[in-house]
C-alpha cells in the first residue's frame, strides 16, 4: 500500500509539472507582447521573454510565475510609468534591461517595484534612468542580486534610491552595483537582511542609508565616492564587516556616520581618503575592531554623547587627524591601536607600547571650534602647540586616551 | 659678470659655512627616510625643517656673508664695473649656493625616496624659501648699518614670517571668529611666504581633510591652476621685490 502511495504521489508530481507550460513571447514567437501572454499564464509558468524592445509599461506581474529576458530585451517606461510591479509571490525576474521609469513627487515609482510579497527574487537585470530602480515594500524573503543599477540623477529632489527597501525583512540584496542614483541602498524598518558584496559609487547622497533596520548584516560592499558618504541611524544590532568605505570627501560628508546606532559590531572594514572616516554620535555599546584607517581627514570624531564604545586593534594610518572630539565628557574607550604617530617605545618587547598614547591632538580641538583656523595646520606655531599638549595635557579630555597603544600595525 | 659670480661662489665655498649646511642637511634628508615608516611621514618631517630651517640659515648666511665681504664689494667699487653689476652677482652667487647645497642636501634623498608630486613640491618649496629668504637678507643687510643690528633684523623677519605672523592670525580668526572671515583669512595668509608654500603642501598631504567646510574655500582658492599659478607669482613677488628694494638702496648708497 505504502509503495503504491508512493508511485502514486511520483506520477502526480511529473503530471503536475507538465502542466506548467512555457510562453515564449517576441515579435517570431506566438505572443506579441508580455501582457498577452501573462494573461494566459497560469501559476506556476515560465515566460520567455526574447530580444526587443517593449513599451508596455505598466507590467503588473500577478501570477506566480517565472519570467525570463533572452539576450536582454528591453522593458521602457517612456519617462512615464512604472515599468514592473511584481504582485504576486515567488516571482523569478531576470534577464532584462528595464528603463526609463516615470519621476512623480506623489508615487515612488520604481523601475521594479515588489508589492507586499514574498519569495521574489529578481537576478541579474540592467536598470538604467530609473526613478527607484528596485523598490520592495512589506516583502520577506526576497532576493536581489546581480543588478547593475545605473541613473543620472542631478539632484536629490528629483531621482530616487537604487535598491529602496521599506518594511521589509529577510532581505539578501547581494552583488548589485549601484551608480548615479540618491542613495545607492535604502533601508527603513528592513529587519534581518543580509547586504553582500555590493558597489555603490558616485550616488549623489549616500552610498548606503538605513534607519530603524535592526539585526541587518552588511559585509564585503564597497561605497565609494559617495556624494554624502554613507549614513546609518537609529539602529540596534548592525554587523558590519569587510567593506571598503573609499573616497566619500566633502563637507557633511562621512565614510560613516553612525547616529545612535548601539550594540553594533564593525569589524574589519577599510576607511580610506575620506574626509570624515567614522563618525560617531548618540552612538552606545558598539565594538569596533581591526579596521584600517587610512589616509583621512579625520580617522574617527566621537561625540560627546557616546557611551561605552570599544575601539580596539584598529590601525590609524595617516591620517591628518586620528581622532575628535566635541566636548570634555569621553566615555568610549581605546586599546591596544595601531597609531602611526605614536612616539613611545617597549622596552619589555611586549609589542604594547610603555607609554599611554593621547591621540587627540590639541589643534583638531581648536579646529572643532574654529574651522577655519585649519588654515594654519602643519605651521611651526601649531606644531609647537600640539607638541606641549601632548606631554602636558592640558586643554584635551585626560580620558581620550589609549593606555597600551601596539607599537607594530597590524596586519589587517 | 660671470667671472664675478665664479669669484663671489667660490668665496662661498671657501668659508665652509655652506658645506656643514650641506651635510646637514643630507644627514637630515637620508636619515628622515630611513626612520620613518612611510615615505608620505619622512616628506612631511622634512617639510617642516625646511619650514623652519632653511629660511633661518638662508636669511643670517647670506646677510653674514654681505657684511663679511664688505671691504671686497669696496674694492669693486673702485673698478669699472656697474654697481647694480656688482649686486646682482652678488645676489646670483648667494642663490646658487644656498639652492645647490639644498639641492644636494634635500633634493637627492627626496627624489630618491618619492619622487611624485609630493616630493617634487618639497623641493620646490625649499628653492623658494632659500631665494625669498636671501632676498631678504639682501635686504636687510643694506637697511641697517652695523652687523649686529643687520643680523638681528633678519632674526626679527625670520621670527616674524615663521611664528609671529601665524600667532596674530590665530589670535585674529578667534577674535573674529563670529564674522565671515574666511576670504580675509585666506588672503593674508596668502601675504606670507611660508605660509603660502605650507598651504601648497597642505593640499597636497590633507587633501581629504581639506574637503570640509572651510577647507573647501580655500581649496577652490589654491587647489585650482590658477591658484598654483598665483602662489608661484606670490612667491616671485617676495624674492624680486626685497631684492629690488636693496639694489634701489645700493645704487645710491654712501659706501
Amino acid at each position: 500500500m505504502n509503495r503504491f502511495f508512493l508511485v502514486f504521489i511520483f506520477f502526480i508530481s511529473i503530471f503536475y509539472d507538465l502542466k506548467s507550460r512555457s510562453l515564449q513571447v517576441g515579435s517570431q514567437h506566438p505572443f506579441k507582447s508580455i501582457k498577452s501572454a501573462l494573461e494566459s499564464a497560469n501559476n506556476g509558468d515560465t515566460l520567455l521573454v526574447y530580444a526587443g524592445t517593449y513599451k508596455e509599461s505598466p507590467i503588473i506581474i500577478d501570477k506566480k510565475v517565472t519570467i525570463i529576458g533572452i539576450e536582454r530585451p528591453v522593458l521602457d517606461g517612456e519617462h512615464q510609468y512604472e515599468v514592473v510591479s511584481i504582485k504576486a509571490d515567488s516571482v523569478f525576474f531576470t534577464g532584462f534591461q528595464v528603463q526609463n521609469s516615470g519621476v512623480s513627487s506623489i508615487n515612488d515609482i520604481g523601475g521594479i517595484k515588489v508589492y507586499d510579497r514574498r519569495y521574489v527574487t529578481i537576478q541579474n537585470n540592467i536598470l538604467l534612468n530609473n526613478f527607484f530602480a528596485v523598490y520592495l515594500q512589506y516583502s520577506r524573503h526576497c532576493l536581489v542580486k546581480d543588478n547593475i543599477i545605473t541613473s543620472n540623477a542631478q539632484d536629490e529632489q528629483n531621482s530616487g534610491n537604487g535598491i529602496h527597501c521599506w518594511k521589509s525583512d529577510s532581505l539578501q540584496i547581494i552583488a548589485n552595483r549601484i551608480e548615479g542614483h540618491r542613495d545607492g541602498i535604502y533601508f527603513e524598518f528592513v529587519k534581518e537582511s543580509v547586504v553582500w558584496r555590493n558597489i555603490a559609487r558616485n550616488n549623489i547622497r549616500y552610498g548606503l542609508h538605513f534607519m530603524f533596520s535592526h539585526k541587518d548584516s552588511y559585509f564585503s560592499n564597497i561605497f565609494e565616492n559617495n556624494g554624502a558618504g554613507i549614513a546609518v541611524m537609529y539602529t540596534k544590532h548592525v554587523f558590519m564587516a569587510n567593506n571598503s568605505f573609499i573616497n566619500n570627501t566633502g563637507d557633511a560628508c562621512y565614510g560613516l556616520l553612525l547616529k545612535d546606532i548601539s550594540d553594533s559590531h564593525i569589524i574589519g572594514n577599510r576607511f580610506i581618503g575620506n574626509t570624515i572616516a567614522m563618525f560617531l554620535e548618540g552612538a552606545n555599546r558598539n565594538k569596533i575592531s581591526k579596521n584600517v584607517i587610512q589616509e583621512n581627514g579625520w580617522g574617527m570624531k566621537v561625540q560627546a554623547n557616546c557611551e561605552d564604545n570599544h575601539i580596539y586593534e584598529n590601525n590609524f594610518i595617516h591620517n591628518t587627524f586620528d581622532v575628535a572630539t566635541n566636548g570634555t565628557l569621553v566615555m568610549s574607550y581605546f586599546k591596544e591601536n595601531y597609531w602611526d604617530k605614536y612616539e613611545g617605545y617597549d622596552l619589555d618587547r611586549d609589542g604594547l607600547g610603555d607609554i599611554p598614547y593621547h591621540p587627540l591632538s590639541v589643534y583638531s580641538y581648536v579646529i572643532e571650534q574654529n574651522p577655519i583656523s585649519m588654515l594654519l595646520f602643519r605651521s611651526f606655531m601649531v606644531t609647537l602647540m600640539d607638541r606641549t599638549e601632548r606631554l602636558i595635557p592640558s586643554v584635551t579630555p585626560e580620558a581620550f586616551v589609549d593606555l597600551t597603544p601596539v607599537v607594530k600595525p597590524y596586519k589587517l | 659678470m660671470k667671472k664675478l659670480i665664479g669669484l663671489v661662489i667660490k668665496d662661498i665655498l671657501k668659508n665652509k659655512v655652506i658645506l656643514i649646511y650641506t651635510l646637514f642637511l643630507a644627514a637630515f634628508g637620508w636619515s628622515v627616510f630611513g626612520l620613518e615608516s612611510s615615505t608620505a611621514k619622512g616628506a612631511l618631517s622634512l617639510f617642516n625643517i625646511i619650514l623652519l630651517s632653511v629660511p633661518l640659515v638662508s636669511i643670517i648666511f647670506a646677510n653674514i656673508y654681505i657684511y663679511n665681504s664688505k671691504e671686497f664689494i669696496e674694492l669693486l667699487v673702485s673698478q669699472p664695473i656697474k654697481r647694480s653689476t656688482i649686486w646682482n652677482s652678488i645676489f646670483i652667487g648667494l642663490l646658487i649656493a644656498i639652492n645647490l647645497a639644498f639641492l644636494i642636501g634635500i633634493g637627492i634623498p627626496v627624489m630618491v625616496f618619492t619622487p611624485d608630486t609630493i616630493g617634487f613640491s618639497v623641493i620646490l618649496t625649499g628653492l623658494f624659501i632659500g631665494s625669498i629668504f636671501t632676498s631678504l637678507a639682501m635686504m636687510s643687510s643694506i637697511i641697517a648699518k652695523d652687523k649686529a643690528r643687520g643680523i638681528g633684523v633678519s632674526i626679527m623677519i625670520w621670527l616674524f614670517l615663521s611664528l609671529i605672523y601665524d600667532g596674530l592670525l590665530l589670535f585674529f580668526m578667534f577674535q573674529f571668529s563670529d564674522y565671515p572671515i574666511e576670504k580675509l583669512m585666506v588672503l593674508f595668509s596668502s601675504l606670507n611666504p611660508i605660509d603660502l608654500a605650507r598651504i601648497q603642501m597642505l593640499l597636497q598631504i590633507d587633501v581629504s581633510a581639506l574637503m570640509g567646510y572651510t577647507g573647501a574655500i580655500f581649496k577652490k582658492f589654491f587647489g585650482n591652476f590658477y591658484g598654483y599659478l598665483i602662489t608661484i607669482g606670490l612667491l616671485m613677488v617676495w624674492i624680486i621685490v626685497p631684492y629690488l628694494i636693496s639694489l634701489r638702496k645700493f645704487n645710491k648708497k654712501d659706501l
